[in-house]
């Protein structure tokens, strides 16, 4: 065996290695890795109660309300599979309505429910000029 | 070792060694890097303008869109600068091309800095878009490893300098740089296998959830980044090649004083 050989062995011995491992290393992490659980998880699993965590989905159409109190807004979280009525009180970012993506702060209540510390709005891969807003968007990738 | 069959080596791949010469490969570089640089440049600013003038805002985000001729380039170079490190690093390791391990370190301050642009860049449009500047979601937390990766990489380099003389190592930086691949899988599918705030993949080369009308101009500032940064890379391996030959010119005159003296 020639010495270049060798070397191209080693290379291809070392990168099938490093490949391999950080692959089974990633398919450990799937659920951990994850930056939001989704409704659907949730009534999968076990609700993750007692920490704080992010709730991920699409803002129910016709579910957005706002309290009397002007700070306070209550609405319903899905993925399609599953609702959870959220509550939270502060000030939501411009891009957040129903029929949207939204990632929630906050922690579950044992009743199932979720109360936000903080929202952010989760925008999607479509992007499209004013006059085409007709051909509405749905967050496909929130939504199974 | 078998020398008939090391004479033969050079004829199967000729397109490879054919460059390995320095003389030759400067002889190509030297006319070619104007050429890039001011098509790059040419490219950028027609894009540029294009995507603030030419183009409808979104329906949702307004104009912060805008950000993405810029942004998706930086993304795409800072990920592919180090496709170029991984593919040299391995050249060198293997075939011990001499021109290797001068492109991979050529690629590393440009990819860095492209690197970080796109971070900047994405967090300057996550704070109207999703109201936060950062969030540890998979694709920006991999993107700033990539970063952190590229620093790695950069100062691996300096230290096989200062161990063996500027030029003389490389293979640290090499195992490094090929080893560091591994990121550009997870950066790349980190939005499909796991939840992200970061939106999936839209822009392929048959299919983009991007409206043709916004899109158009990125591929003007794509390619012309994509130019832009060849030339840079090309001037920074005809000065990594100059300032190695005065290296040696210094030591073997340095040598020859001790001996006379």
């Amino acid at each position: 065996m020639k010495a270049k050989h060798q070397r191209l062995t080693l290379a291809a011995l070392a990168v099938a290695a490093v490949g391999g491992s950080s692959a089974l290393a990633l398919s450990a992490l799937k659920d951990q890795a994850a930056f939001f659980y989704a409704p659907g998880d949730v009534k999968k699993d076990a609700l993750p109660l007692g920490r704080a965590v992010r709730l991920g989905g699409m803002v129910a159409g016709g579910s957005l309300h706002r309290l009397a109190d002007g700070v306070t807004m209550q609405f319903v979280v899905t993925d399609g599979i599953a609702r959870v009525p959220v509550a939270f009180r502060g000030i939501a970012p411009d891009l957040f309505k129903e029929n949207s993506g939204v990632v929630a702060e906050g922690k579950f209540n044992p009743d199932g429910s979720f109360t936000a510390s903080n929202l952010l709005a989760k925008h999607d891969e479509k992007y499209m000029p004013p006059e085409m807003k007709g051909k509405m968007h749905e967050t496909k990738t929130l939504v199974q | 070792m078998d020398s008939s069959r090391d004479l033969a080596y050079p004829c199967r791949v000729p397109s490879l060694h054919a460059l390995a010469n320095p003389a030759r490969f400067l002889a190509i570089a030297r006319p070619l890097t104007p050429v890039l640089f001011w098509a790059g440049v040419a490219l950028i600013l027609f894009g540029g303008w294009a995507g603030l003038t030419q183009t409808p805002p979104d329906y949702l985000q307004k104009d912060s869109v805008r950000i993405l001729y810029i942004h998706v380039p930086t993304a795409w170079l800072g990920m592919g600068g180090w496709s170029g490190i991984a593919i040299s690093s391995l050249m060198f390791l293997v075939w011990r091309h001499p021109l290797a391990m001068i492109a991979a370190r050529a690629i590393a301050l440009p990819g860095v800095t492209f690197a970080a642009l796109c971070l900047a860049t994405g967090s300057i449009w996550g704070r109207p878009t999703w109201g936060t500047w950062w969030q540890w979601d998979g694709r920006l937390t991999s993107m700033l490893l990539l970063f952190f990766v590229y620093l790695g990489f950069i100062a691996l380099v300096r230290a096989e300098d200062e161990r063996a003389g500027f030029g003389g190592g490389g293979r640290i930086a090499a195992l490094y740089g090929v080893a560091g691949s591994i990121l550009l899988p997870i950066i790349r599918y980190s939005v499909v296998w796991w939840n992200t705030l970061h939106q999936g993949q839209s822009i392929g080369l048959t299919k983009s959830t991007i409206d043709p009308a916004i899109l158009w101009p990125l591929w003007f500032t794509l390619s012309g980044f994509t130019l832009f940064f060849a030339a840079i890379v090309l001037m920074r391996m005809r000065t990594i090649l100059a300032r190695s030959k005065a290296e040696a010119r210094l030591r073997r005159r340095a040598h020859h004083v001790e001996v006379t003296a």
